[in-house]
């Protein structure tokens, strides 16, 4: 099949690294560290990028860059995916390394998490190891205050060799210092004496031994010692990473080869085998972060983890732990659609008042009836429902949607799932990757990058559809709330709730269903090793959520809407055959086959339509509908029922869209995103055809059944 | 005395235990390592997931959660709960 790694994707990461730059003065810094340390928030806060973040591991997947200037001097920061380690167990680490080693950046910044300094120390002294032009920024500093951690900064600087900076990434604090930092570490003006960590009297000589000779062959382009070191554990990766980025076959020096040859056959005297070496190194360097750690942590008490650990325990029980997340996501839709409701009726109003004095200044100007008839009536209208409808759900949702990711729910519930997902043939991560496509299908797909095995990778990318993305999301929450809540009088807004929930569950039901039917057909395999870090809980940034969600999700999304379904309704309206606009020509030769469906024919071509960008599929429904005549005063959530059901609506043609808004073919984007991700145009249209084919199976087996008992 | 050895996802949650032994090989092993879970690390067992797999251990400050897969290939002893994190007490 080659499902190589270069086949899926990263060649397309690796490119990221091509950094402009744009004249010799400009300072290029690499920002490493662990997943989860903030890294993306000091990332945003140093470039004023809004690079989007959350509290769960492997979030980065991409390499974002940016700038920024201090002291007149411009730095272009590059920031690395979030790994545990750079000795290369997986694509990323190899991404992070080659940066760190072929990159050439004057600065290497390792941020750590203050909460969990230990562990990330082991990262610190294997970047340290590399090169010698590193700061370190032990971030969340306010988290480990409020877990009444104590670092002793100081001492770990001198412990190090190496600037040590305590900051708050998100408040801003320390920011100052860490640039002072990093200028003092690129100009020279700091020397660092980075600690190396020691190894026994035959390895060190060992190194030694090698050492002079790669230091004829590299120079100073890398840490020979490093190289020497890891010449010496037999990694193959970088002898080919050497060779790719520096032109340089190191297997082919022969004098170097036989003093290797001959010190293997020592080492294999000395240690049982090479894995030993392997371990021996690692576990140097793991003990090493331990001591400095033992030296400059102190945990003043322990209660605040006891408490983290209690709800640890509820969130996860054998009893509570999945009620309570459907109940999470339930209360969640319950606050958007019952939130939603005043504000669409006042967005309607207002904007419906608007149209009033928009119709008096076209007549009053004479402007034409057809151009009246097509701006206001047309175009206008639409969008007024388009805004009014979907501003008020996306703008609660995901703010909501981003605290529980803020908070550091999300690992948890892959947690929850995980065992759920292995019976399915599936990664652990897929249900983090399927939480990434709540909010976009493309970067839910993107995010499958964090799934090392690429065959999981696969089945994530084809399944991540099966989640509606923000532009679905809407379709979901309108119908339920107009359509199928609307006829049960008090107890709407559950109804309507109930209804999105239960979408949602079936979206994950069929997400397990077919990575189980893939694993076990087209991706036939094992689950592979699987590890998960259940990260601290966080207080959340709730100012930054609120901003961050309505302007980056809510604002863009809509603006998109707004202007793909403007423009289709210009075309729309504009081109005739025969007399009847083209959408209408279309429909009406796609309606055998969508009633089969429970739908019907402006349904599906507003699916269609849809392919683009999701989120215009209900305007162009709205306007279709309009075009065929029935010109209503839409003043009220209430007339837009009236409009669906003149158009020949029941509760099963709701419920079959809604159904088919969950399960169709990704939109443009995501495919897109999908034959970039896979390199592969085979994938590209398995991507597609799954979901449609679901969908279709679906649809027919709902809408014939209700028929076939009578049920409408 | 040579103390009994365990996998790791038979003990009960609540249990301390000290990593002795690897099995597993490759990235895996590796990946192991690099958490933390040399020789002699204590490792805390924590919560079990809702279906009882995977479970989440305490390891070096941070909560990381392993499939029964993973977790049978670490082989550690039982230490008693006074001997601290790092293990340094008896023996």
């Amino acid at each position: 099949m080659g499902l190589t790694n270069e086949s899926t994707g990263m060649a397309a990461l690796k490119d990221m690294f091509n950094i402009e730059i744009q004249s010799p003065n400009e300072v290029v810094i690499a920002l490493a560290g662990n997943p989860n340390t903030g890294k993306s928030t000091v990332f945003n806060s140093l470039t004023g990028l809004n690079q989007h973040t959350g509290n769960w591991p492997g979030k980065t997947v991409s390499n974002a860059q940016g700038r920024y200037s201090y002291k007149n001097k411009q730095y272009i920061l590059v920031d690395l995916p979030g790994t545990y380690s750079i000795l290369a167990n997986s694509v990323e680490e190899e991404i992070a390394r080659d940066f760190i080693c072929f990159g050439n950046p004057h600065v290497t910044v390792v941020v750590t998490d203050a909460t969990s300094l230990e562990r990330n120390l082991n990262l610190v002294l294997q970047v340290m190891e590399i090169t010698d032009k590193v700061v370190l920024c032990v971030n969340l500093m306010d988290e480990a205050k409020r877990k009444n951690i104590h670092i002793n900064l100081k001492e770990l600087e001198k412990l190090l060799g190496i600037p040590v900076v305590g900051t708050t990434a998100r408040s801003g604090e320390g920011l100052e210092e860490l640039k002072s930092a990093i200028a003092k570490v690129a100009s020279g003006k700091i020397q660092t004496n980075p600690k190396k960590v020691n190894y026994d009297k035959f390895l060190e000589k060992s190194i030694k031994e090698i050492e002079t000779h790669i230091n004829d062959l590299i120079g100073n382009r890398l840490n020979s010692r490093w190289v020497a070191l890891h010449l010496l554990d037999g990694n193959d990766e970088l002898i080919k990473s050497i060779n790719d980025h520096m032109g340089l076959n190191l297997s082919q020096h022969n004098l170097l080869n036989k003093k290797l040859e001959n010190i293997h056959q020592d080492i294999k005297n000395e240690f049982d085998e090479m894995k030993d070496l392997k371990d021996y190194i690692v576990t140097s360097i793991v003990k090493t972060g331990e001591d400095i750690s033992k030296k400059v942590v102190s945990f003043k008490d322990k209660n605040y983890i006891q408490l983290e650990r209690k709800i640890d325990g509820i969130l996860t029980s054998k009893t509570f732990g999945i009620p309570i997340m459907i109940a999470l996501l339930g209360i969640v839709f319950w606050i958007t659609i019952k939130g939603a409701n005043v504000p669409s009726n006042i967005l309607a109003k207002g904007l419906f008042w608007i149209e009033a004095r928009l119709s008096t200044f076209l007549k009053l100007i004479k402007a034409p009836i057809w151009v009246h008839d097509i701006l206001v009536l047309g175009v206008y209208r639409t969008l007024a429902w388009v805004v009014s409808v979907m501003l008020p759900p996306m703008a609660i949702f995901f703010p909501l949607f981003t605290l529980l990711e803020d908070l550091g729910y999300l690992p948890r519930v892959a947690f929850n799932l995980d065992y759920y997902f292995k019976k399915a043939g599936a990664h652990g991560k897929q249900a983090l990757t399927m939480c990434m496509g709540f909010g976009c299908n493309a970067a839910g797909v993107i995010s499958c990058r964090i799934i090392d095995s690429p065959r999981e990778r696969l089945i994530a990318i084809i399944t991540n559809n099966f989640v509606p993305c923000n532009g679905r999301f809407p379709i979901l929450i309108s119908l339920a709330t107009i359509f199928i809540a609307s006829s049960t009088g008090a107890f709407r807004s559950l109804v309507a709730t109930l209804s999105v929930l239960t979408s949602i569950l079936l979206g994950v039901i069929i997400t397990l269903f077919i990575s189980k039917l893939l694993s076990k057909t087209i991706l036939k395999g094992l689950p592979s090793s699987f590890t998960l870090e259940l990260p601290p809980y966080r207080k959340p940034q709730i100012g930054r959520i609120i901003v961050g969600s309505i302007f980056d999700r809510t604002l863009f999304v809509l603006g998109r809407a707004v202007m793909v379904a403007a423009l289709v309704i210009w075309v729309m309206a504009n081109i005739r055959i025969n007399d009847i606009n083209i959408l209408t020509y279309c429909a009406q030769f796609l309606n055998p086959f969508a009633q089969v469906l429970g739908l019907d024919g402006y349904i599906l071509m507003a699916f269609i339509l849809g392919l683009p960008a999701n989120e215009i599929v209900i305007p162009i429904l709205i306007m279709s509908y309009m075009s065929t005549g029935s010109m209503l005063e839409l003043d009220s959530l209430r007339e837009m029922k009236q409009l669906l059901v003149n158009n020949g609506w029941t509760w099963l043609t709701a419920v079959c869209t809604m159904l088919f808004a969950l399960n169709h073919w990704p939109c443009g984007t995501t495919l897109l995103t999908i034959r970039k991700e896979t390199q592969s145009l085979k994938w590209t249209l398995i991507s597609f055809l799954v979901p449609t084919i679901t969908g279709i199976v679906v649809c027919f087996i709902v809408a014939q059944g209700a028929r076939l008992f009578g049920l409408v | 005395m040579e103390k009994t050895l365990f996998t790791l996802n038979q003990l009960p949650i609540g249990s301390h235990s000290k990593v002795k032994q690897l099995i597993a090989d490759g990235p895996i092993r590796r990946r192991m390592l690099d958490l933390g879970l040399i020789q002699d690390t204590i490792v805390k067992s924590l919560i079990k997931s809702p279906a009882g797999d995977p479970i989440a251990y305490e390891i070096r400050g941070t909560v990381i959660a392993l499939r029964s897969e993973e977790a049978s290939q670490i082989l550690v002893e039982l230490v008693e709960k006074q001997e601290g994190r790092r293990g340094n007490g008896i023996n």
